[in-house]
């Protein structure tokens, strides 16, 4: 370690999304900044939230929703999170025991791993097991406030089936999933790659839907920022997200995958063998019966602004909490919300970076059938596709009227 | 109203930490203390014994389920609240540092709840104290052996006696201000390289 860099400690979990931060540590980007970035594994989320909160980590590797649950004032602790980028889009995934999932007998053509069929045919699932009075499903997902779980919910409510009282919801961290399933205490799971990629390889899971096929160009994990780090040191922050940026592109490039699934099959990383990992960062998956399908944008690190923190991301999610009544609704408190997510803090790091950067900080969400150009900075940005698997779409300049639209 | 005991639910995989909070509540005369060594299973415990406060080791991945439970079931009717106060920042440092975690039953007097959470805090500490004793006698005698080894290759290689070949060991030491292990490990490593090794089968 040199002695002239700043230091700063990231937690993290074992996840393909933790990539920017480990190729920012381990492939020099962010010594090159002037900083000396130590990488902590942690085992729940609840860790890497409390130690920041007394001060351990700066940053971390964080679920989207966590600085606006923090917020809400739902966290154990007072504690002041922002989001200045986030650490890539997609990369989770839902899979079911390969018993239930075989039995729903999904047709598997080109379209594979779509998300309404599965859906579609789990409700069925519910509803014989409603019928027959049989136990219902267990499904697993990482923390109350994470985006697998308002993506699988999302996925199941749009068939109808009811995930507060069709299913129960239980939390495990994401390496204790697979076991989890093998041992039949939970009949699925949504979570980060590689644990579905780990659960098909072993023969213990069926890999149904992506969250890249439920909402593409979704939000998935941030950089959590302490506020009060943030606001002692911002150049040091400006550093770090120059660094992270200059990761998030080395691990766009496909030609760096191979050396990304061996950094992050290191013990101390994600421990798994990079022959799990490799498929996973390109979104290569096996369906039921075996065949392999390459699922589009399944984890983009950095192309169409996937590091710009998004304030209709931060609303969105809000929305969901207040669907699933994790919050309640506060109309007055939907600006301090947003401001969680700081693009503002972005767009100043990367003021002399050569990429074209947002001009907006909000967009409507799911309204891209396809890529096209947007507004930017500089050079031209392009964005999409994206779009909700139930074609639904997310304006948040009419929050309100989407959270009323849901409580049906 | 004084005599209503809180029962006290300790997570932990560590058995023997487990144990060491165990004797230390009972001492401290709560007699409903019930002990989880492992991951699975904890939310049904939690829903059948319904403990006032739980003592969980922070590395446990456990924690995200807990809070999870509370936050989202109904299957635990209380609400539960982590650590003792969320204004207690000292006693929130003090319990993250040591490694322990403690979730409440919302509305117990903190000054019911905070023994217990010293307690665990101090009982926690003292263990990786001795964890950290055990360790340091471990590599002391590991150092020991490797020490022997290679005054042995010393004294086969260059002919001389055991005590001229650990006074040679000890000088190199300290000419390069290394600990005398260090050098026994690199001669023993060296002499391994250097050594034809028999072919394995």
């Amino acid at each position: 370690m040199r002695n002239d860099l700043f230091p700063v400690h990231a937690g993290f979990l074992p996840l393909i999304d933790s990539a920017i931060l480990v190729v920012g540590s381990e492939k020099g980007f962010a010594e090159d900044e002037g900083i000396d970035l130590t990488l902590v594994r942690e085992n729940s989320w609840a860790n890497i939230r409390d130690r920041m909160a007394i001060g351990h980590f700066e940053v971390a590797h964080m679920l989207a929703p966590m600085p606006i649950a923090a917020k809400l004032g739902l966290t154990p602790m007072p504690l002041e999170i922002i989001a200045p980028m986030a650490l890539g889009l997609g990369g989770n995934a839902v899979t079911l025991s390969r018993r239930l999932g075989e039995s729903l007998n999904i047709a598997s053509d080109g379209t594979a791993f779509a998300a309404a069929p599965s859906s579609k045919a789990l409700f069925g699932e519910v509803q014989r097991r409603r019928i027959g009075g049989l136990k219902k499903l267990v499904l697993g997902v990482v923390h109350p406030h994470s985006g697998h779980n308002y993506d699988l919910r999302y996925w199941l409510a749009a068939s109808g089936i009811d995930p507060e009282s069709d299913v129960d919801i239980v939390i495990i961290p994401p390496p204790y999933m697979p076991d989890a399933l093998k041992a039949g205490r939970i009949d699925g799971f949504c979570v980060g790659e590689p644990w579905n990629s780990v659960a098909a390889r072993d023969g213990s899971g069926v890999i149904m839907t992506t969250k890249s096929e439920i909402w593409r160009s979704s939000p998935e994990k941030v950089l959590g920022v302490s506020l009060e780090f943030a606001e002692r040191n911002p150049e040091v922050l400006k550093a770090l997200l120059r660094a992270l940026t200059r990761a998030a592109m080395w691990c766009e490039k496909s030609d760096n995958h191979e050396e990304l699934a061996h950094l992050l099959s290191r013990v101390h990383y994600i421990g798994i063998e990079p022959e799990t990992l490799l498929p996973s960062l390109s979104g290569a998956f096996e369906t039921a019966d075996g065949t392999l399908h390459q699922v589009e944008d399944f984890f983009i690190p950095f192309s169409r602004a996937a590091n710009f923190p998004w304030r209709s991301h931060a609303l969105w999610f809000y929305s969901q909490m207040v669907r699933w009544g994790h919050a309640d609704w506060d109309a007055s408190q939907t600006e301090a919300i947003s401001q969680t997510y700081r693009p503002d803090l972005y767009r100043s790091a990367l003021a002399t970076f050569d990429i074209p950067l947002p001009a907006a900080s909000s967009k409507v969400e799911g309204g891209l059938p396809r890529t096209v150009p947007v507004g930017a900075s500089k050079g031209s940005l392009l964005l999409g596709p994206d779009g909700f698997f139930d074609g639904k779409i997310f304006d948040p300049d009419m929050i309100e009227a989407y959270v009323l639209s849901q409580k049906t | 109203m004084s005599v209503v005991q809180l029962s006290v639910l300790v997570i932990d995989e560590n058995h023997i930490r487990a144990s060491i909070i165990e004797a230390g509540l009972r001492e401290a005369g709560y007699q409903a203390v019930s002990v989880i060594n492992e991951l699975d299973g904890v939310a049904q415990h939690i829903e059948r014994s319904q403990p006032d406060v739980i003592v969980i080791d922070i590395e446990n991945p456990n924690r995200d389920m807990l809070e999870g439970l509370f936050a989202l079931t109904r299957s635990v009717q209380r609400p539960i609240a982590m650590f003792v106060d969320k204004s207690d920042q000292r006693s929130i440092e003090a319990a993250v540092d040591a490694g322990v975690s403690a979730y409440v039953v919302d509305g117990l007097r903190k000054e019911r709840v905070k023994p217990i959470l010293d307690m665990a805090i101090s009982r926690f500490k003292a263990f990786s104290h001795m964890a950290r004793e055990l360790a340091d006698v471990r590599s002391e005698l590991e150092g020991r052996k490797t020490v022997d080894q290679a005054k042995a290759i010393l004294i086969k290689a260059r002919g001389i006696s055991e005590e001229e070949a650990y006074r040679l060991l000890r000088k190199t030491a300290m000419n390069q201000n290394r600990k005398l292990s260090e050098i026994a490990q690199s001669l023993v490593t060296a002499s391994n390289l250097l050594e034809p090794q028999e072919q394995k089968p």
